[in-house]
């Protein structure tokens, strides 16, 4: 199989170009089943998301909002402020979860309007607050950077 | 004083960067010998005088100097000494210290052992080196100075976060920045190659050895990290796909890729270009991680609270880097001689195959992690891409690379034979082809890609082995020969035939860990038993504990399997004294099969809610990236990079020099 110059770099450039759309379609396939928007009670209630469509909502957990139910399920509030959402969760929360402080968690609604999370992400930091809720109370006036320390 | 001392060095450092950055280049420009040896003296200065620096932080925190202001916020007089030294770097001021120390290490070592390179190869390396420290170390200066004092000084520190108070945690950043800055020697031997207008087989063999080092350091930093996030973090997984993973995960596959295309540059002197190219990538791929992780400009679960005016200094360091180093590229790149034809099937051919599959899976990390962050600048919505998107995108990537791995030591370079390949891997087939009917068998009814990914692992394992007979001919001849035949043949061979079957055995953890994890999380009183797996864990109850600096509530389980009690399982919910922050410990029973993983949660009136996982192969997970840093190890002591200066091609006999 003598290949001249030019057809092996054809053969090298074809090979190339193939890994490549394949991933680009791999991509663009995937994105639209697996991008999850963020957001806030508010805007949660703003879009008017129906129930089962997946999302991430953040925001502050209201204080004394944080009951047990059965087993291991556990009902909270997440507001921002200007709306709140009731979330039900099944599961083990992270140790850094705590009344008055920002949470992100991600799930979909249920035909009652409350929201199922499935995840409730955790943090290392007890002073961080992820961004997305930063920048939601930021919208609202409440919080400046560094403020969140105990 | 001392801390005073440890600025002042930084700030010497800096100076000296300068020098080293502009006088060599200039020389190398001139020709000019003496300028040129100015490169090697200022690197090692500059290396001593960060090292200075370090150890005055050291200090600082060793003692517990409360008036240093970063000792204060991220140390206590009542901590392990352990993470009084390990919490130097557990802060991002620290961090960055150490990154420049081990930037100025690597500069040094150029200096040291770089005697056998070529004057003007080596003056402009060092200048790259240079450039890189000045950038850092204005960066530590301007907007992370380590040694602030406090007025008065604090009477105690508010402690380290709870969560980096762990021994493999405490070495992980430090392996992780070998890896990250390893690469910027690549990157600095591209760019004095492009400016140079050379590269050939005696450059690749000077830039390969460093690669090699960066890329084992940073495959043990990142199992090291996801090690600690299994067993620390308490939810039982051990990568989630997170940016901050993200951001060290791609430049170890690009790093992969230049491992790999740097032989085909080294034996045939091909892919010159390419090479230079992935050099450059890597080490921006590790400059776009510290921007990452540095600036929180992503969610992530590993994030910290960050100053977002440092992520702005980083984001201007970073442009510039790979913005000049591309002009460079473009404007040089095309004045670069290759040479080297080979057919399509041929070892380099795999090699190329190999770097498309990598560069391309690892396009796609970086599009999945940066994809949120163009969302929100475009559109102002914000959005995250989590596992489901990578398992789509990049898995699907990687099966056809892992599948063609074994394959690559059998194929002859410039033109090899594909069907005489396959066959000399019959026995690796025959092999993972029974495995995958084993494993298909025993999991009947579980994820049906499951056993065809465990034999893929295998697939990796045996055709690794297969090398290695087939080159020491065992079957053709007696066997003391071919043992004799086995111990000659170079570490080279041995190292890729260890780190591929490392690869095999991670792969074997992955995919077991992925498919047939079993999960249970209930509710219990004391004397209750949870199953799991076909394992009965009986809750004895909580009882309280003190450690040295945190309090514990110890949940004791009672393991047992058939009825046999076979260990006592501790789960702790830990309380540190200073911050009052609250950690989970698992407790992690290992078999050769699995972990047996039990995490105590809350408790209420009803009982405590306990989560117990069982995660078959998982050690293979870390196993496996060990293996892969040892077969690097082994390679790495191959008989051509320890004997002999490898010389220039004949034609530039003129410039080089022994």
């Amino acid at each position: 199989m003598a290949l001249t110059r030019k057809q092996r770099r054809g053969v090298l450039v074809g090979s190339g170009v193939a890994i490549l759309a394949v991933a680009v379609g791999l991509v663009l396939w995937a994105l639209g089943d697996t991008l999850v928007f963020f957001y806030t009670p508010s805007q949660a209630q703003e879009k008017q998301l129906g129930p089962g469509q997946r999302f991430r909502l953040g925001g502050l957990v209201a204080e004394g909002s944080v009951e047990r139910g059965d087993g291991t399920l556990i009902r909270f509030t997440v507001t921002d402020t200007a709306q709140e959402m009731s979330v039900v969760f099944a599961g083990v929360l992270p140790d850094l979860f705590r009344e008055g402080q920002g949470v992100v968690t991600e799930g979909k609604l249920n035909a009652e309007g409350v929201f199922e999370a499935d995840t409730v992400l955790a943090k290392h930091d007890e002073n961080y607050m992820p961004r997305e809720v930063a920048d939601a109370l930021k919208e609202q006036g409440l919080w400046q950077h560094g403020g969140d320390e105990q | 004083m001392v801390a005073e001392v440890g600025h002042y060095a930084l700030v010497l450092a800096l100076a000296i960067a300068i020098a080293q950055s502009l006088v060599p280049l200039f020389g190398a420009h001139r020709g000019d010998g003496q300028l040129m040896r100015v490169g090697d003296t200022a690197a090692l200065v500059q290396f001593a005088l960060v090292l200075l620096a370090f150890f005055a932080l050291m200090h600082a925190f060793v003692t517990s100097d409360f008036s240093v202001s970063n000792v204060w916020e991220n140390s206590h007089s009542a901590k392990p000494m352990l993470y009084k030294v390990t919490g130097v770097w557990g802060n991002h001021e620290g961090s960055m210290v150490l990154w420049v120390l081990i930037l100025a290490f690597f500069g040094a070592c150029v200096s040291m052992f770089g005697g056998n390179l070529p004057d003007t190869l080596r003056a402009r390396v060092l200048s790259m080196q240079g450039l890189i420290s000045v950038a850092f170390l204005l960066f530590i200066i301007v907007t992370s100075n380590p040694f602030v004092r406090l007025d008065p000084a604090p009477v105690d520190g508010r402690g380290l976060n709870p969560i980096l108070q762990d021994p493999a945690l405490a070495f992980h950043p430090p392996f992780l920045y070998a890896g990250y800055v390893g690469f910027s020697m690549a990157f600095s031997f591209a760019l004095a190659a492009l400016i140079e207008g050379r590269v050939d087989a005696a450059w690749a063999r000077w830039v390969r050895p460093w690669t090699l080092v960066a890329w084992m350091c940073l495959t043990l930093g990142i199992a090291m990290g996801s090690w600690w996030a299994y067993y620390e973090l308490g939810w039982g997984g051990w990568w989630f796909w997170d940016p901050v993973e993200n951001a060290s995960f791609m430049p170890w596959l690009a790093g992969t890729a230049l491992l790999h295309s740097a032989i085909v540059v080294e034996k045939r002197e091909a892919l010159k270009v390419w090479t230079i190219l992935l050099a450059i990538l890597t080490f921006s791929l590790s400059l776009i991680g510290t921007f990452l992780v540095r600036s929180g400009v992503l969610t992530s679960v590993h994030a910290f609270a960050v100053d977002p005016e440092r992520g702005v200094f980083i984001l201007v360091i970073m442009c510039l880097f790979i913005g000049g180093a591309f002009t460079l590229f473009a404007w040089r790149a095309p004045s670069l001689r290759s040479g080297g034809l080979f057919a399509p099937i041929s070892r380099e051919g795999g090699l190329i195959l190999n770097n498309l599959f990598l560069t391309v899976g690892c396009a796609t990390v970086l599009f999945g992690t940066l994809y949120p962050l163009v969302l929100e600048a475009v559109a102002g919505t914000k959005s995250s891409v989590g596992p489901p998107f990578f398992n789509l995108t990049f898995v699907p990537l990687m099966i056809p690379l892992l599948a063609l791995v074994p394959l690559g030591p059998f194929l002859a370079w410039k033109r090899a034979d594909l069907g005489a390949a396959l066959q000399r891997l019959w026995v690796a087939a025959a092999i993972s082809l029974g495995v995958a009917a084993i494993a298909g068998y025993a999991k009947f009814g579980g994820p049906v890609l499951a056993p065809f990914g465990i034999a893929l692992g295998v697939w990796l394992i045996a055709g690794a082995f297969s090398d290695i007979a087939f080159r020491s001919k065992f079957g053709r001849e007696t066997l003391g020969v071919a043992a004799r035949r086995a111990f000659g043949l170079p570490r080279s061979a041995w190292g890729m035939a260890i780190a591929h079957a490392g690869l095999g055995v991670a792969i074997i953890g992955i995919v077991a860990v992925s498919a047939w994890r079993v999960e249970k999380i209930a509710v219990i009183k004391p004397g209750e038993t949870m199953e799991v797996a076909g394992f009965e864990l009986q809750f004895e109850g909580v009882v309280p504990r003190q450690g040295p600096n945190y309090n514990d509530e110890v949940g004791i389980f009672t393991a047992r399997r058939d009825g046999n009690a076979f260990a006592r399982l501790e789960s702790a919910k830990r309380i540190y004294a200073v911050r009052q922050m609250p950690t989970t410990e698992a407790a992690i029973y290992t078999f050769w099969t699995g972990d047996l993983y039990v995490v105590i949660g809350d408790g209420s009136e009803q009982g405590r809610t306990v989560r117990a996982y069982y995660n078959p192969f998982a050690p293979f997970i870390w196993i496996g990236a060990v293996i892969m840093f040892l077969g690097g190890a082994v390679s790495l002591t191959d008989r051509r990079y320890r004997i002999g200066a490898p010389k220039r091609a004949r034609h530039a006999a003129a410039t080089g020099g022994a």
